[in-house]
């Protein structure tokens, strides 16, 4: 929908900006009405759309599982029951495969970051303009900026991953007790048998594993917002070729075909990767060293 | 990228979901798997335990097919022999009766005949007698002679 009025740049930000609710710099909270103002909310600021879809499409998860949870019996299951029962046992199996210790939040939590982070990707298949188009100053009048892949905005992946980490931090500490994490993380990977010398390590094998340690939720974050803001970009320069005359719309429609098609590689492979990481990093928070 | 509070928003929805999903989707799922799993196990079992009844079965069949064979087999090779007494009972008891009737045939064809001369020899004295009055009549008075005659009679 790029407007008669809008320039690409100005369409693509508006694509690309949340709609926010926070407070402005003189005190009072209130929306956003451009980027511009969004961003002089700094951190007392809230993306109601990356919320709202994020925690919709959450709630809507956890209404279908709780569905297959009840109807879960010895019999034959058919259908959806069916298909979330395989997953459910392939996601187990996945975590019986990577972490050997026995704990009964890491499944779970595996299968809930696979799906939620699967279905939040999902609305990257939704054409760019439409849900923005219907709810926006053409349509309802509701929201003038709506962003519906809560994916694509990095406060939701580093929501996820930070949360992830404190669990890696709560289960290495709870595992090797402060001492032994404090351990891992000064002496190691240098060693000596020399008092003195040893000592140099420290700081050198501190900076080391704690770069290592850092590294973890923002790698985890990065990556999957950097793949699913990089597809969004791609679905709007796409959707900008509407506005380039009838063949060059029809090739947009083409292009944006394929890359959806594409794209349901990617925010599976996204959902897992971030997921069988996670597992692997409370592997890791178990294993002494 | 603009780092605000939607990140703890993002944060507290995850861990209550995480929350949530393993309370009350993970737990009771896992349970009605392993459930299941046994359920199939047994059912599994139990198939294998029914087949091997079944052999079980089939040989106990065979084997009282096979003796039920053989029980009639000896039922009817002893009404044969049954038969065969009997043929020969009847024959025998025929014999004898036939005997037997023989024997009484005979007896009374021996008395028909005793009786039959018994007869003639009335009769012929009778005829003596008739033609020795018819003779004598002539001469002898019937009265006076009859010892004669009887003793003549009781002669012959």
């Amino acid at each position: 929908m790029a407007g008669d009025t809008l320039t690409s740049a100005e369409y693509i930000k508006h694509h690309l900006t949340n709609l926010t609710y926070g407070k402005l710099p003189d005190g009072t909270w209130a929306w956003a009405h451009d980027a511009a103002e969004a961003k002089s909310m700094g951190f007392m600021a809230i993306h109601v759309d990356t919320m709202l879809w994020s925690i919709g499409l959450g709630v809507l998860m956890l209404y279908v599982l709780r569905r297959v949870a009840v109807n879960a019996t010895s019999g034959v299951p058919g259908g959806l029951q069916n298909f979330f029962e395989s997953l459910v046992e392939f996601i187990d199996d996945t975590v019986r495969g990577s972490f050997k210790a026995k704990n009964d939040l890491v499944a779970p939590l595996a299968l809930t970051i696979f799906i939620w982070i699967f279905l939040q990707n999902l609305m990257d298949l939704v054409p760019v303009d439409l849900i923005p188009y219907l709810l926006g100053d053409h349509g309802l009048g509701i929201a003038h900026f709506m962003k519906i892949v809560p994916t694509t905005d990095p406060n939701a992946t580093f929501g996820m991953a930070f949360g992830v980490f404190f669990l890696v931090l709560y289960y290495s500490v709870k595992i090797k007790g402060p001492g032994g994490f404090a351990g891992e993380l000064t002496l190691q990977p240098f060693s000596s048998d020399n008092m003195i010398v040893q000592v140099i390590f420290i700081p050198i094998n501190f900076i080391l594993e704690f770069v290592g340690l850092v590294a973890k939720p923002i790698s985890l974050a990065l990556r999957l917002f950097g793949n699913m803001y990089a597809g969004e970009m791609i679905f709007i320069l796409i959707a900008l070729m509407y506005s380039g005359g009838i063949a060059l719309g029809l090739f947009g429609g083409v292009l944006q075909l394929g890359w959806a098609l594409f794209h349901i590689l990617i925010i599976t492979l996204q959902a897992f990767i971030f997921m069988t990481l996670t597992i692997v990093y409370l592997d890791l928070a178990y294993q002494e060293h | 990228m603009n780092i605000n509070l939607t990140m703890f928003g993002q944060l507290i929805s995850f861990v209550i979901f995480v929350w949530i999903t393993m309370k009350f989707v993970w737990t009771p799922i896992m349970a009605a798997l392993e459930e299941r799993k046994k359920e199939m196990a047994d059912g599994l079992a139990a198939a294998e335990r029914g087949q091997h009844e079944q052999e079980l079965a089939k040989n106990r069949a065979r084997q009282v097919l096979h003796e039920g064979k053989e029980q009639a087999a000896e039922i009817v090779s002893q009404a044969h022999k049954r038969a065969a007494e009997i043929v020969d009972e009847a024959k025998e008891n025929a014999r004898a009766e036939g005997a037997r009737i023989l024997t009484a045939a005979r007896a009374d064809v021996d008395q028909e005949a005793l009786k039959a001369r018994e007869q003639l020899r009335e009769k012929v004295a009778e005829l003596a007698v008739l033609g020795a009055q018819k003779i004598l009549q002539r001469e002898i008075d019937a009265e006076a002679h009859k010892d004669i005659v009887t003793n003549l009679t009781e002669q012959i």
